[in-house]
C-alpha cells in the first residue's frame, strides 16, 4: 500500500545489504529499485526518477562508496546527497531593486494558493527586509477573488490597489503600478488568476502583465500534492515567462511532495518558500535538505546518519581513533567515547557505526541504561587506574572498591574491564590489517571497520570523524 | 470482438466522449510516449514493453501500487490467451482497465433523492480543488434537470468564500444561505437544512472550507457537521463528495482515506479534466478503497460538468487508439 509508511521498502533492501562487506552491482540495482519505487510514490516525475537513480547509480558504484561504513546507509546517503544537491542551495531570497519599487508577480494553476501567499510573502519580507509592501488584484475571473485578496491585505495591514472586475488586468497592473510609486511603496505584489497552462490567451495575458511590470520575481505557485503533471505545468509557465521562482504550498499536508524535485530538476528554477499552513504567517524560505528527506521517506535513517557524521566532534574523533589504533586505549577514552555516544542520543542504533563498537552492540548487553552505569564505574576508579587499566587487572580489591563505590556488582566490574581489553586487542590488530581482515576476526559483528586513512580532516559542512564518503 | 470495439465502435459514442479527449489530447502530446506508439512500435511482447506501459500508467498518476497489480494482471491475460503481437494489447489493457474500475460491481453514482422531500449534498475536500465551483456548476445542472436548489455556504473560514458562493447562487438563480465568517459551519448547514425545509426545496448543496486531511481538528470540525446532517435528514438522502483535483498526485488516495473514515464518501468529483492531467489516483482510490467517482469537472464555466462516466473516462485516457 503507497500509505503504508515509506521507510519500509528501502529498509528491506537495507537489510539484505547491511553486513556485507562490499557492495556488489546487483546490490546497487536492488537498492535504485527500492530508491525508484519510493521517489515515484512520492509524485516525483517518471522519467527524472529514471535518470536520478541511473545518475546516482554511476555514483554509488565509484570506488569510495565500497570502502565505507554501512554499505546499505552509504547509498542511502548518496541518494539523499544527489537529491539536495539537485534542490539547490538554501535561501535563494527574492532580488531587491534599489531605485525603485521591486516587483513580484504570482503565477500559476487554479487552487494552487496565489492568493494567501501573495499575502504571507508581503508580510514576510516586510518583516524580514523592512519593505513596505502594496498588493494588485489582478484576478477578474474567479468569483471573490478580489474580496478574498483585499480581506488578506485587511488582515495584514497591506493595501490591496484593485478596479473591481470589468476591467482588463494589464490595466489594473499599469494602474496599480503607478499608484504604488507616487505613494512611496516599494514591494508591489501581484496576484493574478489562476490559469491553466493550456490556456493560450491567459497565458498571452501573463506575458503582457510581466512586460507592463517589468517584474524582478515571477513566482510559480505549486500546490505540494501535485502528482505527475508538475513537469508539464513547470515547464509551460516557464517557457512562457522565464520563472524566477517557485513556491511550494500546502506542504503542511502529509503529502511528500515529490513535485518539487521534478519541478527543480526539469525547469532548474529554484524553490524560494514554502506554504506551511493557512494562517499567513505560516511561510517560511525553503530548506532543500529538509526537501530532500521529505521525499525520500526516509527521515529517521537519515537522522541517524546526519547524527553520526555531524554531532561528533571531528578532532575528537580523529584523536580517539589514533588511541584506539595505538593501542593505548584506557579508561579515560572510553569515558569520553561514551559520553560521545551519548552526545548522539539513541545508543544502540548509533553504536553499531562506531568503529569497535559494533561488537558491543551485538552482544545485545548494552542499552543506554548500560551507559550510566558504565559511567557510574569509570568515575569511581582513581585517576591513576583510568590510565592504566592494568592496575585493575592485577587488583581484586580495587576491582571490590569501585564496585562498591559505584553501586555495581564485581561481575560488571569484570566484564567492562574485559570489554576494554578486547577493544586494545581489536584496535591494534586494526592498525596492521585489512578492512576485510577486520571483519572476519569481529566474526562479522564489526559492520566494517574504516581505515583510519579513510578519516578525513578539515572542518565546515559534513565534519565529523566517520565520514561516509 | 473485444468490449473495446464493442463501445468505441459506434460514432454516437465517440462523440459523447469526444468532451473527455479534448480534456485530454494536450497530455498526450506533450508527454513521452502515448500508448499507441508503443504497442505499434514494440515488435514483441517483452518486458521492455512492460516497462514502457508502466511508465504510461504511472504518468497518468494511478499511482505505483494499483499500476504494478494491473501490470502483472495484464501478464496473466496475456498468458492466458497466448497472445503474442503488441497491438493486440489493446484490448487486453481496456477489459482490464474496466475491471479495475467496475471490479465486478454495478457501480450506481445516482443521487439518491428523497422524493418529495430534501436531498443534501456536502463537498469536502483539501484546500483549492474545486469544491465550490463544483457546487455552483452541480447546482445549475440538478436545475436543469428540474430541481430546485439551494446552497448553504459552510466554508465561514476563508477569505471571500462566502462572498464566491454567492457569487454562484446569482448564476445559478437560487438561494444562499450564509452567516458572517468565522460562524460555526454546523450552524450555518443546520440553518439551512431548517430553510431548505421550510421552502420545499428538492437538493441543498453545502460548500465547506478547505482543509487538509491531516488537521486533526479541521477533521473533527467535519465530523460535527455530519452529524448535524444525518441528525436533520438521516443517511439515506445525504450524499458527502470529495472533491479531487485531476493534477492530485498520490495523496488523493491519503485524502481519501482520511476523509473517507470521517464522512462516509458517496463518490468523488475529479476536476480539472479539461488540464493535461489525467487524474488516474481516482483510479487507485476505486482500486483501493472501492470509492467511486461521481462527477468530472471539465472547466471553469457553469456547464463544465459532467455525470462520471467509465467509457467516457476510458475513452479520454487511450483516445490515441481509435483515431
Ligand atoms: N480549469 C478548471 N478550473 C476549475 C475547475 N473547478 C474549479 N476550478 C478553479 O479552481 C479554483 C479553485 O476553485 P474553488 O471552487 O474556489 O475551490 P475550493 O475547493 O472551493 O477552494 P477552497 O474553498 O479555497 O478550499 C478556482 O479558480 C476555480 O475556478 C475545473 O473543472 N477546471
Ligand atoms: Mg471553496
Amino acid at each position: 500500500m503507497a500509505f503504508e509508511n515509506l521507510t519500509g521498502r528501502l529498509q528491506m533492501a537495507l537489510r539484505r545489504i547491511t553486513g556485507k562487506a562490499k557492495l556488489t552491482e546487483v546490490d546497487i540495482e536492488e537498492m535504485m529499485r527500492e530508491v525508484r519505487l519510493s521517489l515515484l510514490e512520492a509524485d516525483v516525475n517518471f522519467k527524472v526518477v529514471k535518470d536520478f537513480t541511473s545518475e546516482v547509480k554511476e555514483l554509488a558504484m565509484g570506488e569510495k562508496i565500497l570502502k565505507g561504513l554501512d554499505p546499505g546507509q552509504q547509498v542511502v546517503k548518496i541518494v539523499n546527497d544527489e537529491l539536495v544537491k539537485l534542490m539547490g542551495n538554501e535561501a535563494v531570497l527574492v532580488d531587491f531593486r534599489q531605485n525603485g519599487p521591486t516587483v513580484i508577480m504570482m503565477v500559476g494553476l487554479q487552487g494552487a494558493g496565489k492568493t494567501t501567499t501573495a499575502g504571507k510573502l508581503g508580510a514576510y519580507l516586510r518583516k524580514n527586509h523592512q519593505l513596505k509592501p502594496m498588493l494588485i488584484a489582478a484576478d477578474i475571473y474567479r468569483p471573490a477573488a478580489i474580496d478574498q485578496l483585499m480581506t488578506v491585505g485587511q488582515k495584514l495591514d497591506i493595501p490591496v490597489f484593485q478596479m473591481g472586475i470589468d476591467v482588463n488586468p494589464r490595466q489594473i497592473v499599469e494602474k496599480g503600478l503607478k499608484h504604488a510609486k507616487e505613494q512611496g511603496y516599494d514591494l508591489i505584489i501581484i496576484d493574478t488568476a489562476g490559469r491553466l497552462h493550456i490556456n493560450e490567451t491567459l497565458m498571452d495575458e501573463l506575458v503582457d502583465i510581466k512586460k507592463i511590470s517589468k517584474a524582478d520575481e515571477i513566482l510559480l505557485t505549486v500546490d505540494a500534492m501535485t502528482g505527475q503533471d508538475a513537469v508539464n505545468v513547470a515547464t509551460a509557465f516557464h517557457e512562457a515567462l522565464d520563472v524566477t521562482g517557485c513556491i511550494l504550498t500546502k506542504l503542511d499536508g502529509d503529502t511528500r511532495g515529490g513535485a518539487a524535485l521534478s519541478i527543480r530538476k526539469v525547469t532548474g528554477v529554484p524553490i524560494k518558500f514554502a506554504g506551511t499552513g493557512e494562517k499567513l504567517t505560516e511561510i517560511e524560505v525553503f530548506h532543500p535538505e529538509r526537501m530532500a528527506s521529505r521525499i525520500l521517506g526516509m527521515g529517521d535513517v537519515l537522522s541517524l546518519i546526519e547524527k553520526a557524521t555531524e554531532e561528533i566532534d571531528e578532532d575528537e574523533a580523529m584523536s580517539m581513533m589514533e588511541k584506539m589504533m595505538s593501542g593505548k586505549f584506557n579508561f579515560n577514552d572510553l569515558l569520553k567515547q561514551m559520553k560521545m555516544i551519548k552526545r548522539m542520543g539513541a545508543f544502540s542504533g548509533i553504536l553499531k557505526m562506531l568503529p569497535g563498537m559494533g561488537a558491543l552492540a551485538n552482544s545485545g548487553k548494552v542499552d543506554d541504561k548500560q551507559i550510566v552505569y558504565i559511567q557510574a564505574i569509570i568515575q569511581s576508579m582513581t585517576e591513576e587506574e583510568r590510565k592504566n587499566p592494568e592496575l585493575l587487572e592485577r587488583s581484586s580489591s580495587r576491582r571490590n572498591r569501585i564496585a562498591r563505590g559505584s553501586g555495581r556488582s564485581t561481575t560488571e566490574v569484570n566484564r567492562l574491564i574485559s570489554m576494554l581489553e578486547k577493544q586494545q586487542a581489536m584496535m591494534k590488530k586494526a592498525a596492521n590489517f585489512s578492512p576485510e581482515a577486520m571483519e572476519k576476526m569481529a566474526g562479522g559483528a564489526m559492520p566494517s571497520m574504516q581505515n583510519p586513512t579513510a578519516v578525513s580532516k578539515g572542518k565546515g559542512k559534513g565534519k565529523g570523524g566517520f565520514r561516509l564518503k | 470482438m473485444g468490449i473495446f470495439q464493442k463501445l468505441f465502435g459506434s460514432k454516437e459514442k465517440r462523440l459523447k466522449a469526444e468532451k473527455y479527449k479534448i480534456g485530454m489530447e494536450k497530455t498526450r502530446r506533450g508527454s513521452l510516449s502515448s500508448l499507441k506508439d508503443v504497442l505499434k512500435q514494440s515488435k514483441k511482447i517483452d518486458e521492455a514493453l512492460y516497462d514502457k506501459l508502466e511508465e504510461i500508467f504511472i504518468m497518468a498518476d494511478i499511482g505505483v501500487d494499483t499500476v504494478v497489480g494491473f501490470v502483472s494482471e495484464l501478464r496473466k491475460e496475456v498468458k492466458k490467451q497466448e497472445i503474442s503481437s503488441p497491438i493486440a494489447l489493446e484490448n487486453i489493457i481496456v477489459d482490464k482497465m474496466f475491471e479495475l474500475y467496475l471490479k465486478g460491481e454495478i457501480v450506481n453514482t445516482n443521487i439518491r433523492y428523497n422524493e418529495g422531500g430534501l436531498t443534501v449534498l456536502l463537498f469536502v475536500g483539501v484546500n483549492g480543488t474545486g469544491k465550490t465551483t463544483s457546487i455552483g456548476k452541480l447546482a445549475h445542472k440538478l436545475r436543469k434537470e428540474g430541481k430546485s436548489v439551494m446552497m448553504a455556504a459552510g466554508d465561514t473560514f476563508r477569505a471571500g468564500a462566502i462572498n464566491q458562493l454567492k457569487i454562484w447562487g446569482e448564476r445559478v438563480g437560487c438561494e444562499v444561505v450564509a452567516k458572517s465568517e468565522g460562524a460555526d459551519p454546523s450552524a450555518v448547514i443546520f440553518d439551512a437544512i431548517k430553510h431548505a425545509k421550510e421552502a420545499k426545496v428538492d437538493v441543498l448543496l453545502c460548500d465547506t472550507a478547505g482543509r487538509l486531511q491531516n488537521k486533526v481538528n479541521l477533521m473533527k470540525e467535519l465530523d460535527k457537521i455530519k452529524r448535524t446532517i444525518e441528525r436533520e435528514i438521516g443517511s439515506s438522502h445525504y450524499e458527502t463528495y470529495l472533491v479531487v483535483d485531476a493534477t492530485t498526485g498520490q495523496n488523493g488516495l491519503s485524502q481519501a482515506k482520511i476523509f473517507q473514515e470521517v464522512t462516509k464518501l458517496s463518490g468523488i468529483v475529479l476536476t480539472k479534466l479539461d488540464g493535461t492531467a489525467k487524474g488516474g489516483i481516482v483510479l487507485a482510490i476505486r482500486n483501493e478503497l472501492g470509492i467511486p467517482i461521481s462527477f468530472v469537472g471539465l472547466g471553469e464555466k457553469i456547464d463544465d460538468i459532467d455525470y462520471f462516466d467509465i467509457e467516457d473516462y476510458i475513452y479520454g485516457l487511450f483516445a490515441d487508439f481509435f483515431e
